[in-house]
């Protein structure tokens, strides 16, 4: 497999005519045309719909829908470490075939990446092999053992974007304390993952119906609202920035609008697993269906979807987590849990899109400018002068999902064999044109 | 070599996995012909040809004697060539995977295999990569089926059916694959199932399998017509999931008192191994009323049942 990383187009300019530009940063929803010179948007507009600059590369999109690249605030790689599993390399490929031009990368790795030295390797990796832009998330606490802060100041003048425990939380409430406390001071983003550890221990899914046929050890939903509610009581004391990762359950989301209504610095997220699947689809022990936090009940997910269509949800987040046969393929409480999504992420949102529950804009609106707001990143939008980070979607186009054909490393995809209704037709970051649907394997 | 007339027998099924989804007219065809087995198993001369040439694995990832010895005496008596292999937990986690194991046996070309394992699941993973017939001999907390049929025939043949009957099912549900199985199996056949427990060893929506669930021993016990005890592991004694064993005798441990508020003619079950005086009182467990001992007979005929109604499945060349 030959893989070049040189572009394919010099970034030159590069016209989009006919397109259909939809923007939610600022409600542009319209059809026109956008230029492209070196790596920003030179010009946008309802005037530019049929007319190209002399000299300029054109791309005719046929009325699809033209956006800005997606920023996908949670991704697990196993780099460094576990590169069996997912590279910088690899995962960015499995972006950009999924219209995602960020990555934010958790420091679930081996080594943990709470020391400056590893933000700085894993930024040079990423530089050196990366084809979408890549951030990183650091470790709040050394080795995300929930213990002592790691270096939050330092950490983030050397690149990290916020500082997370990565897949478990802080059990203890002094140190989730002190952690926002500190965070504070340097206007840093504490995102966390709320799940009881002494509840959670041991469980293999959601408790419940399902889980109790399977003869399966459950947690309750309430484990995640249990240290949801703690760290909104601590946000109300320290006022810190303070980023819910993935809630799950009608309950949080409640939590979540309270604390949003007392103007507390509160946001949250939710994956794309937890807004189109339940609990009912692991069937007969599909692992690949093993997620952190476990899928829920049905009335959950239909809680989250009505709660990103109304906006108290900030982001969707693909939760990439990619996982090799060997640790899936186990008896369902010993497998890992974890599922890949990048690739899937735009088209399993998109359902949301086609059910009529959830509009085109506030949908791309979770996954492009309010992670670029939250984590202060300079995308999520089409305006003159923002980066050349985009996304070009067929809305309609129905296909199969297939495993086999996916570009991540690892394919534990809980899509696999399911039917999508539209798709990424051409990706961009920075003004080069790193995916192409139906075009060369690797561009 | 003993001949039974072949009946028709209404289970087309390749594995035996669960008891969820089958029909009182599959069970009860299975159980009729345990009835069959049953009578033979006390003849002088037990021995049948049905699985003659047919290789059977007993593949213990979990200790069970009797199980074991219930699995290798049915696949003897019809004539199959049956080995025991005991996987402990501690050479599976030193490396080859579950998948491997059945791969591997899968090369030995059996012809069907038992397995017990400690997770749930793990013996459907495992029948998705082989090309015999797998039965469940227990998995997790999941289900144990032939366990949940023996139990079946037991009470069909002390009463005369199962339909109408009241089961109450007593101890720890929770963990229980047992009481799975069962759960399954008597709705199938029209019997109404509670279950009794403290509301720690009770799983959640445990109900909305088809059960009235009770944590006060003395009204769930009220006129039913069979008390089924389950073990209760002495590891979840002390503490974690009720305080003391003492205790737990004293609320949910068959005593006398307890069992007479159940119906005069209830027959008392246990799936074994009992723990006497935790929960079950020694009297209990040998009164005339106990039907304990004649689980285990059963268990042998409702194994060669199985095996015999899934050999008729496999390919005769």
């Amino acid at each position: 497999m030959k893989r070049s990383l040189q572009p394919t187009e010099a970034p030159g300019a590069t016209a989009f005519i006919n397109a259909r530009l939809v923007d939610p940063a600022s409600g542009r929803d319209e059809p026109g045309g956008l230029v492209v010179v070196g790596a920003e948007i030179a010009e946008l507009g309802p005037n530019l719909r049929r007319n190209a600059p002399q000299g300029a590369a054109v791309v005719d999109c046929d009325g699809h829908v033209l956006c800005p690249g997606l920023i996908d605030a949670q991704v697990y790689t196993g780099d460094p470490g576990q590169e069996h599993r997912e590279t910088l390399k690899t995962a960015s490929f499995a972006a950009a075939a999924g219209g995602v031009t960020t990555i934010v990368c958790m420091p679930d790795t081996e080594p943990v990446i709470d020391q400056v030295a590893l933000v700085d390797y894993v930024q040079r990796r990423a530089r050196e092999r990366a084809i979408v832009h890549v951030h990183i998330m650091a470790a709040v606490t050394r080795g995300l053992r929930g213990e002592e802060m790691a270096e939050i100041g330092l950490l983030q003048r050397a690149g990290a974007i916020a500082f997370t425990n990565g897949k478990s939380s802080i059990a203890s409430t002094r140190v989730m304390r002190n952690a926002l406390l500190y965070a504070r001071d340097f206007d840093a983003l504490l995102v966390h993952h709320t799940e009881d550890p002494y509840l959670s221990n041991g469980a293999a899914m959601n408790s419940g119906e399902p889980a109790t046929r399977l003869g399966l050890p459950g947690v309750h939903r309430f484990a995640e609202v249990i240290v949801l509610e703690r760290d909104v009581r601590l946000v109300e004391m320290t006022n810190a920035r303070y980023h819910a990762a993935t809630i799950s359950c009608r309950e949080s989301l409640d939590i979540i609008r309270r604390a949003k209504a007392k103007k507390l610095p509160v946001t949250c997220g939710v994956s794309i697993n937890h807004l189109t699947l339940n609990e009912n689809d692991i069937g007969p022990y599909r692992t690949f269906f093993k997620v952190r936090p476990p899928l829920r009940a049905e009335e959950d997910r239909a809680a989250m979807v009505s709660g990103l269509a109304a906006g108290d949800i900030d982001l969707i987040v693909s939760s990439h987590d990619p996982q090799d046969a060997d640790v899936k393929r186990r008896p369902f409480a010993e497998a890992a849990d974890g599922a890949v999504g990048l690739e899937t992420l735009l088209p399993a949102a998109l359902r949301l899109y086609h059910s009529g529950e959830v509009g085109l804009l506030p949908l791309l609106k979770a996954m492009t400018i309010n992670p670029a707001r939250l984590l202060g990143l300079d995308g999520g939008r089409l305006e003159k002068g923002a980066p050349a980070d985009l996304a070009l979607i067929d809305l309609n186009t129905p296909w199969v999902v297939d495993r086999d054909l996916m570009r991540a490393r690892s394919t534990n995809s809980p899509f696999d064999e399911q039917k999508m209704q539209g798709r990424v037709l051409r990706t961009m970051v920075a003004g080069r044109t790193v995916y192409q649907y139906g075009g060369p394997d690797r561009l | 070599m003993n001949m039974i007339e072949p009946s028709p027998v209404f289970f087309s099924r390749r594995h035996l996995l669960t008891c969820e989804g089958l029909s009182a007219v599959e069970i009860e065809s299975l159980l009729d012909l345990a009835d069959k087995a049953a009578d033979l198993n006390r003849q002088v001369n037990k021995k049948r040809d049905v699985l003659r040439g047919r290789t059977l694995i007993n593949l213990f990832f979990e200790a069970s004697t009797r199980t074991q010895a219930s699995f290798e005496l049915a696949g003897k008596r019809l004539g199959a060539d049956v080995m025991n292999m005991n996987v402990s937990t501690s050479s599976v986690q030193k490396g080859e995977s579950l998948i491997d194991t059945a791969m591997t046996l899968n090369a030995m070309r059996p012809d069907m295999i038992v397995v017990r394992h400690y997770a749930a699941g793990a013996v459907e993973l495992l029948s998705q990569k082989v090309d015999c017939s797998v039965i469940n001999a227990g998995d997790g907390a999941h289900e144990h089926p032939t366990q949940a049929l023996l139990d079946a025939l037991t009470i069909r043949r002390a009463k005369g059916r199962v339909g109408g009957l009241t089961v109450a099912i007593c101890g720890d549900i929770l963990h229980s694959r047992v009481a799975r199985s069962n759960i399954h199996v008597l709705n199938a056949l029209g019997a109404r199932v509670r279950l009794v427990a403290p509301s720690t060893l009770l799983p959640p929506g445990i109900d909305r399998l088809g059960a009235e669930v009770f944590t006060d021993m003395w009204k769930g016990l009220e006129d039913a017509d069979i008390v089924m005890m389950l073990r209760l592991q002495r590891e979840r004694m002390q503490g974690n999931y009720v305080p003391s064993t003492r205790e737990y005798y004293h609320f949910f441990g068959l005593d006398q008192e307890k069992l007479a508020l159940a119906k005069p003619d209830a027959l008392i079950m246990h799936p074994g191994p009992m723990n006497r005086g935790v929960e079950i009182a020694s009297a209990i467990a040998d009164h005339s009323r106990s039907v304990i001992r004649d689980q285990v007979e059963m268990g042998v005929a409702v194994r060669m049942a199985v095996l015999e109604a899934l050999a008729r499945k496999l390919p005769n060349h």
